[in-house]
């Protein structure tokens, strides 16, 4: 029995054969990921418009012209507002929403499909309708504004302004996702640690803060870096709201490097521009799994 | 206490419910009509989304993207249950290697490598062609799926492997006969995430499809808004015509997009 057990273990794991199965889906990942990356690598060393196959080598001048370009420095930090502003509000916000949602309310499921529903609709679109709201001229906000006696504002001609505005719209789409994770995070603690927690005389606070929390961690980790990593490659919502305007003063990496490669026709930059996005991606999520990842408890 | 958290959640509620009332109030009156976008008009005027249907080719729009959604997610499930088989079955030092590389691929942002990209697709497929943006979905869509699938194979349990091999069963007679039919809720969640990513693309979309024959929903209604950005009502018709049927399947199929769309965020 021994002998026909081990048998079949070792023909259950060493048949190498199985292994084409992922062929197919390696040829795209190596086609259409990781040679355009190291592809991407290689143009940002050059000068190149994108279309002539003439180029020339400049080595590292695209990077040092980054490092002194005003424009890319505010880009940099509208790429961490709009990641980390937006992974805050949508999480604190979420959290709020889930903690009051989990007290088994009837209108529980209305809200939640009210509240999720923004998250299965285009961000090119939601981009336009909160447009409707902060246009200028006859805009929603606007209304209210004159209603209340104010100035009319030109709500996106500030850069500063529509870079904010842009993260509230964006965390208002997604915070349904959050809400969801921590929904079911909240529902997977066990109704006993409370109970413990109220023998030892423990106010509502303190269990939030030494049971909710704590437990809660794994959802918070996915939540946040989800959230982080969606919200440093945003795109789509300031192309509708500002296409990154006035200026370059709203963009994002993102659409500073659209505009720098089918406008301006600058390949290198563009390139050099997209690996720094990448470097910035990959160091903020390691950072991030690594601090929440180590205050995960086990249940 | 209870009632105040009720309170708060119906103002959420409402809060959330504003965007969308302000859409419709815009997409149902005549431009004619000037008044607040709060005010309500009780007329259906439907001229809007005639000229939007119109206009913006919203027929050809549909089609494609309706044909693009379709084969990418076929592709997405097809390659990606194919490939999770061998990962998460055979977890040699090798295999976990591809299986990292795989999954890593999911922080690698479509935009950085936009540039060798578009060279790529115009020197292969050509711009404004099916397989142009096909093909760069279905690699972005990948990791996702294979992440996923993995982790569902894998908590399926290996003796009925092993009873099928003791049956005489092939290794890929396992994988068609045994595994593929039990992958139903997984794909389940698979398609509603990926479909979902593919219906309101929009960055790929935007580089790939320049023909306006290709547009896909979010091209057309894009171009549209920057040719008629004076004629809000027609944009605001456009954009409820965009939405409408992934909005319906929503509400009737509410708990398997909350699941499938959450599932990205599932803990590895």
């Amino acid at each position: 029995m021994k002998t026909i057990q081990s048998k079949l273990k070792k023909q259950l794991h060493s048949p190498k054969i199985v292994n084409i199965m992922y062929v197919p889906a390696l040829i795209f990942f190596v086609l259409l990921i990781f040679y355009p990356f190291f592809q991407g690598i290689i143009i940002s060393f050059k000068e190149w418009n994108g279309y002539s196959p003439k180029f020339l080598w400049v080595g590292l001048q695209k990077y040092q012209k980054l490092f002194h370009d005003k424009d890319f420095y505010f880009t940099v930090k509208n790429t961490l507002i709009y990641g980390v502003g937006s992974t805050l509000i949508q999480n604190v916000l979420g959290l709020g929403c889930a903690v009051l949602l989990d007290q088994k309310m009837r209108c529980e499921k209305l809200v939640r499909t009210v509240v999720y529903l923004p998250v299965v609709i285009s961000a090119l679109i939601m981009g336009y309708v909160w447009y409707f709201f902060f246009k200028f001229e006859g805009g929603a906000i606007n209304d209210i504004m004159m209603l209340l006696g104010l100035d009319p504002l030109d709500w996106l001609a500030v850069g500063k302004r529509s870079v904010w505005i842009i993260t509230l719209v964006n965390s208002f789409q997604y915070m349904g996702i959050s809400m969801v994770i921590y929904l079911a995070g909240l529902q997977g603690i066990p109704k006993t640690y409370y109970e413990a927690a109220s023998i030892d005389g423990a106010t509502s606070w303190t269990k939030f803060k030494n049971v909710t929390i704590p437990l809660l961690m794994p959802a918070i980790t996915t939540s946040v870096v989800i959230n982080i990593i969606g919200g440093l490659k945003l795109f789509d919502v300031i192309m509708a709201m500002t296409k990154g305007g006035p200026g370059y003063t709203s963009a994002s990496i993102s659409t500073m490097m659209y505009q720098m490669y089918f406008v301006r026709m600058d390949a290198g930059y563009a390139s050099a521009m997209g690996i720094v996005m990448f470097l910035i991606i990959s160091i903020i999520s390691i950072i991030n799994l690594k601090f929440f990842r180590n205050k995960e408890v086990e249940m | 206490m209870k009632r105040l958290s009720r309170c708060i959640m119906y103002i959420v509620g409402i809060l959330y419910l504003i965007p969308f009332y302000i859409l419709i109030n815009l997409a149902f009156r005549p431009a004619s009509n000037s008044s607040s976008y709060w005010i309500p008009s009780f007329n259906l005027y439907l001229d809007n989304f005639k000229n939007a249907w119109l206009e913006a080719n919203m027929i050809s729009a549909f089609k494609n993207n309706i044909f693009i959604t379709l084969v990418v997610v076929v592709s997405v499930i097809v390659l990606g249950a194919f490939a999770s088989y061998p990962l998460a079955r055979y977890k040699t030092k090798f295999n976990n290697f591809i299986y990292t590389l795989c999954v890593s691929c999911m922080i690698v942002p479509p935009l950085t490598i936009l540039v060798p990209l578009y060279k790529l697709i115009v020197n292969t497929t050509g711009t404004s062609t099916y397989l142009s943006v096909i093909l760069p979905h279905i690699a972005y869509q990948l990791p996702i799926t294979i992440f996923l699938f993995t982790g569902f194979i894998g908590s399926i349990s290996k003796e009925l492997d092993e009873a099928a091999l003791i049956d005489g069963c092939g290794r890929f007679g396992i994988f068609f006969r045994i595994i593929f039919p039990l992958l139903k809720p997984v794909t389940a969640t698979v398609t509603i995430l990926v479909g979902v990513a593919i219906w309101n693309d929009y960055t790929f979309s935007i580089f790939f499809l320049q023909k306006p024959n290709m547009y896909t929903l979010t091209v057309a209604l894009n171009q549209f808004f920057s040719q008629f950005s004076n004629q809000i009502n027609w944009v605001a018709a456009g954009c409820i015509i965009g939405t409408i049927p992934l909005v319906i399947l929503y509400l009737f199929l509410q708990k398997y997009f909350v699941k499938g769309l959450s599932a990205g965020a599932v803990k590895g």
